[in-house]
């Protein structure tokens, strides 16, 4: 077992691109879920038009990627005043379901082969992002950071820029958050996920405050999707379904619903823990510390989100505020 | 029957490349010869939960080539001659067939006897190509494979639209009656417990792989394995109820937080088959080979299809009528409509959900091995079928039985007569948008009581 290897790997896939994704989408599930009460189990439908937004419109269309940036936020807003006028209306668990099959649509139709030329069908778009390597002040294949004893944490300038990249949105996204949920709009928000009935009676518009918690937690999803898209310079379809949308919703628990910092708690932790079971996993198993027979190299991956669920489940029964939680985040049922 | 659930359209393209020669009928051993070559390959669809789509190479398909006759424009086949030369595949799926006689007319064959069990010919016209070599030219052929039956919108696509469309009405009642036996479980969980049950999908994938695995592993005949799948179904569904669900309502966990904990179960679910299962999808060792045999007009059914309808038919109605005149049925639906007064007037309402869950677990299995028979087993099927299943039982009304089963046989029909005019790829896409549209408008949906849920 190569214990340096797995602390490296697990350090590092706490803060690398996809635990930011991750972390990215949480924020707007937190804001739906943990601060409004909505149950958007649709955050993927909000990545995905985020990415194509940009990838059509840099690819297809031919425009800089600045403008393509604030296109995929442009379809972000959109999905979510398309969304939000028929089903906020709707009870949690309803609205759950169709947020779902509204982001099955999306993924249905963008994979259509016969939208080929525009979305790419199941091949996706590839290479429409190569500006953003371009501005990288920093040497793609050269290797930056520092060996910390046996911690390895050198990362590629490639990589080191779109993280540089990547956490600064975080940082921006947590600062409009900490905002808005300390705004009177925030706090309005809060009433409506405590009690909808008494904010009604305040002579707040529940219906507007909720819309406009949609569009801001979407807005969060599609900057996310488009971080996924530009950083991999490449949009997949099939990256982008329901199942993403239930391991934000692992890392936005985890963290705790209802705080500002618990869906980037909770991204760091939920990769770290993946990444270190796989690599504990994948050595043992190498090694031949676990039989074969029992697992195999692929098996070890397939375990490790059987943890997943197990881990959903467990959370939501016996420790549902997560790791710095709001209890009343979660008291999503009291208003019924 | 639907066709994108169920893995995919396997293209194999035969690259035709003609090695530029002169039109000699005498040309020389040492001289290379026309050849036909290229690549049998299928594309499994993407699973829902990430990935790429795989490319699987056929090894073994059996190529031949033809004289023939062309039409003029050398898009059809007018008569076949004799077989000139015949290629198989390698293990990379690439094949080569010899052309002695040079440029012409020809025709290519694939024999589907040859392909692995379950790949069929997309559209059973398009079995034989024609190919046209002029001297010096490539050409590019392509084939349309599909795991399973075939397409349904593709096949005979010269009939009529009435008979293409009572074809598809005949499949679509088939999937209607499958989704209906996998809707009734989740109905009236919903209807009893208030759950929105998002493992329901899994329960979907549990039944087709024991099924799988009683007729593949252990050879016993599917009409029984699917039966034993019923009744491990039944067992699951039971043992997850009071393992599990039981314990939540005694602690007064809220309705969302649990249908939280079910999308947990659900990928932990999800990923234990996989485990189990593997990732390649697979069918069942019985009725893997289709054979049209008998014919009502336009409609012609293989035997399977046949079993298939009527044993789902008759189980769908021994549940209805069950639910209305026995005892039980009669608590199961007043449970669902109002737990406490049931409870008042003497049910016991904690035994009555347990047997929901029994009842739903059976049903589901069944319904899951037959879609298994007309589709193929794979551990995202229950993905797959979920949302369509949540659109039937929301259109007939969330929690009521026989709202599930008649919504269920809508959408099936739907789904496959709308593939005359919609592109077979985006065929639930319809169903998932009527869902909205009833939620917004009658969100008690067809046949449920009216109550306020918005």
């Amino acid at each position: 077992m190569d214990w340096s290897l797995i602390f490296s790997n697990t350090l590092r896939s706490g803060i690398t691109q996809t635990a930011i994704i991750y972390i990215l989408a949480a924020i707007g599930m937190n804001l739906h879920v943990g601060y409004t009460g909505l149950m958007n189990f649709g955050q993927v439908g909000f990545m995905a038009v985020g990415a194509y937004g940009v990838g059509i419109s840099t690819s297809y269309y031919g425009l800089p990627l600045g403008v393509g940036v604030l296109i995929g936020l442009l379809c972000g807003l959109v999905l979510a005043v398309l969304l939000g006028m028929p089903t906020l209306r709707l009870r949690a668990d309803y609205l759950g379901i169709v947020t779902i099959a509204a982001a099955e649509i999306i993924r249905l139709v963008v994979r259509y082969q016969k939208l080929k030329d525009w979305s790419g069908g199941t091949n996706g778009i590839n290479g429409f992002a190569n500006d953003f390597q371009e501005w990288n002040p920093l040497t793609p294949s050269a290797k930056y950071g520092f060996e910390l004893g046996p911690l390895n944490l050198r990362f590629t300038g490639a990589d080191l820029w779109e993280m540089g990249v990547g956490w600064l949105m975080v940082c921006l996204a947590v600062f409009v958050m900490w905002r808005l949920v300390n705004s009177p709009w925030g706090r309005v928000l809060k009433s409506i996920r405590e009690d909808e009935n008494a904010a009604r009676a305040m002579g707040k518009s529940i219906f507007r405050f909720k819309m406009q918690s949609l569009v801001m937690g979407g807005l969060f999803g599609s900057l996310a999707g488009m971080f996924f898209a530009i950083s991999n310079n490449s949009v997949q379809p099939d990256n982008y379904s329901r199942a993403f949308t239930f391991f934000a919703l692992t890392v936005a628990i985890l963290g705790g619903l209802g705080r500002v910092w618990g869906p980037v708690l909770g991204g760091v932790i939920f990769w770290m823990l993946l990444s270190g079971i796989e690599n504990v996993l994948r050595e043992a198993v190498s090694d031949e510390k676990i039989p074969t027979g029992i697992m195999d190299g692929v098996q070890v991956g397939q375990v490790r989100f059987m943890l997943v669920g197990i881990g959903l489940m467990s959370l939501m029964i016996f420790r549902p505020q997560g790791m710095i939680g709001d209890k009343r985040g979660i008291a999503i049922d009291a208003r019924k | 029957m639907s066709r994108w659930p169920l893995i995919g359209i396997f293209t194999a393209a035969f690259l035709a490349l003609a090695t530029p020669a002169h039109s000699d009928h005498a040309a020389s051993a040492e001289e290379p010869a026309q050849v036909v070559s290229g690549k049998l390959q299928y594309t499994v669809e993407a699973t829902e939960s990430g990935g790429k789509d795989d490319r699987v190479p056929v090894e073994g398909g059996v190529v031949e080539v033809l004289a023939a006759t062309l039409s003029a424009d050398a898009r059809s086949v007018e008569s076949l001659g004799e077989v000139i030369g015949t290629g198989i595949s390698a293990a990379d799926g690439s094949f080569q067939v010899e052309l002695p006689a040079g440029p012409g007319d020809y025709a290519v064959r694939l024999d589907l006897e040859s392909l692995p069990e379950g790949v069929n010919v997309l559209d059973s016209t398009k079995q034989t190509l024609p190919l046209r070599i002029a001297d010096g030219q490539s050409k590019a052929v392509l084939f349309n494979l599909v795991l399973g039956d075939g397409g349904t919108s593709n096949v005979g696509a010269g009939d009529p639209w009435y008979e293409r469309m009572a074809r598809l009405a005949v499949n679509g009642l088939q999937f209607g009656l499958i989704i209906g036996m996998c809707a009734i479980g989740l109905s009236l969980i919903y209807g009893t417990t208030g759950l929105v049950n998002f493992a329901h999908s899994e329960m979907i994938t549990l039944g087709a792989v024991l099924a799988w695995m009683f007729n593949v592993t252990y050879g016993i005949p599917l009409i029984y394995a699917a039966l034993l799948a019923m009744v491990l179904g039944a067992l699951a569904g039971a043992l997850v109820d009071r393992g599990l669900w039981r314990p939540l309502r005694r602690r007064n966990t809220g309705l969302v937080a649990m249908s939280i904990v079910s999308i947990g179960f659900g990928i932990f679910m999800q990923y234990a088959i996989l485990y189990q299962f593997g990732d390649r999808p697979s069918k069942y060792a019985d009725y893997a080979v289709q054979r049209k045999s008998i014919t009502f007009g336009p409609i012609s059914l293989s035997p399977k299809e046949i079993i298939i309808m009527s044993l789902s038919a008759t189980i769908l109605v021994l549940v209805a009528l069950g639910l209305r005149y026995t005892r039980l049925g009669k608590a199961m639906r007043a449970v669902s409509d109002n737990p406490d007064l049931a409870a008042s007037t003497g049910v016991d309402v904690d035994r009555i959900i347990t047997l929901v869950w029994a009842l739903g677990g059976a049903l589901v299995s069944l319904g899951a091995a037959f879609q298994g028979v007309t589709e193929t087993v794979s551990w995202t099927m229950g993905q797959q079928l979920l949302l369509l299943v949540f659109a039937s039982v929301t259109l007939g009304g969330l929690g009521t039985a026989f709202g599930a089963m008649a919504g269920s046989i809508f959408v099936g029909i739907a789904i496959l007569v709308s593939t005359v005019w919609w592109p077979s790829e985006l065929q639930t896409v319809p169903a998932l948008f009527l869902m909205i549209v009833i939620l917004m408008v009658r969100p008690q949906g067809l046949f449920g009581r009216r109550e306020r849920i918005g």
